[in-house]
């Protein structure tokens, strides 16, 4: 090999380097946001990936993606964990505050079937409004205590909502509004971010990886993972809602969690669930 | 042969002590690795990053260094400042590289 030759493969070499390493990623035009694209490219990947899981059923997590786990769940299903929960949800709607009014007047239709509504961009707060969140704003808006964001009270009322709009399909909306696109846009980045040690992004586990095992657990495709929430996990002995499954996902990665309902946990929420437009409520959910 | 073996003799000696001299970390040792523990630690906490593992270690030196252990004290504190570090740099090489992995 001539010393040109050399040259010219170390050249080569150091362009790709730089290539690799130093530059970020050229903008394109795909990284203009565009939902609506997204939203076909996210769901493609999941069909593609799965060809034989019907659509609704990708809803189902993990038994989706084994026929074992789907034939436990179905059994199951007939005496359902999270049953307590419901009756315990539907006993707190109606429970009139100090001032007499109850949660349930908070909500459109007495938060009867709405669920699919959620989350949504207030124009007037100027951020993510989740269900979660839209429940304490009315319990502090009557001058009750917030409920914990993680389980019990929460878990019980979200999960009586969630069972009240089975099989009405995700309906989230992303207003003509800049900040509403922003807060999408944040919860994108946030969902694509690797994190903590395990130098882990959301992705992974529930992009890269459904259907895998991690440990004994078989991971659940983002794909309609958050239309069963909240949910009853056999890990916890108990309820937890979303902002449960996302702090002790970013602790599983070896990160620090963002306090319950935090921006970037809103967003993620508004990320997810617009993606999974079109495919219905199955919660409360019940999960290994 | 005999000065050969004399003078790695001494040089073994002499490494025993320089050593055990660096292992033997003092209080100040640990106050300057802890500080420098806390600066990352809060740094990357700033960054809305840091890994439960740098927490623990902080921890984990401050215990060690209540106990009078500072060779553990100072090894802890050494171990979370890297480990935030880390964070640190995962969170800056992520800023633009996390759409190397979205669905398109």
């Amino acid at each position: 090999m001539t010393m040109r030759r050399l040259s010219g493969v170390a050249l080569a070499g150091l362009a790709i380097a730089v290539t690799l390493f130093a530059a970020p990623p050229a903008a394109t035009a795909a990284d203009t946001p565009n939902p609506p694209a997204d939203l076909k490219a996210f769901q493609k990947y999941f069909k593609d990936k799965f060809p034989k899981v019907k659509f609704e059923d990708f809803v189902n997590g993990p038994y989706s993606m084994d026929e074992g786990l789907y034939k436990q769940w179905k059994e199951k299903e007939e005496f359902p964990p999270y049953e307590f929960a419901l009756d315990l949800g539907k006993e707190l709607m109606a429970k009139p505050f100090k001032n007499g009014k109850t949660l349930a007047d908070c909500f459109p239709n007495k938060g009867i079937g709405i669920r699919q509504d959620y989350p949504h961009f207030d124009a007037k707060q100027g951020k993510v409004i989740t269900l979660e969140l839209a429940v304490n704003q009315c319990r502090e808006a009557n001058g009750e205590e917030p409920y914990s964001y993680t389980k019990d009270e929460m878990a019980a009322v979200t999960a009586y909502m969630a069972f009240t709009s089975r099989g009405k399909v995700f309906d989230v909306k992303i207003p003509d509004d800049p900040r509403a696109l922003a807060a999408y846009e944040n919860g994108k980045r946030y969902f694509y971010t690797r994190r903590g040690q395990l130098n882990f992004s959301c992705a992974t586990c529930h992009v890269q990886s459904p259907g895998e095992r991690i440990r004994a657990e078989v991971l659940a495709p983002a794909l309609g993972i958050l239309n069963a929430m909240p949910i009853y996990r056999s890990e916890w002995s108990g309820m937890g809602t979303t902002s449960r499954r996302f702090t002790s996902c970013n602790s599983q990665v070896r990160g620090v969690p963002l306090k319950p309902q935090d921006e970037e946990y809103r967003d993620l929420e508004y990320y997810l669930s617009y993606v999974s437009n079109g495919l219905p409520i199955s919660g409360p959910g019940a999960r290994p | 042969m005999r000065r050969s073996i004399s003078a790695l003799a001494v040089a073994l000696l002499l490494s025993g002590f320089a050593v055990s001299a660096h292992a033997a970390s003092t209080e100040a040792d640990y106050k300057v690795a802890y500080a420098a523990a806390e600066s990352a630690n809060a740094e990357a906490n700033k960054l809305r990053n840091q890994w439960t593992t740098a927490v623990s270690a902080l921890k984990a030196s401050k215990a060690a260094a209540e106990a009078g252990d500072f060779d553990k004290a100072t090894a802890e504190a050494k171990k979370s400042e890297q480990l935030s570090k880390a964070a640190i740099f995962q969170t800056n090489e992520q800023k633009e590289n996390w759409k190397l992995m979205e669905i398109r």
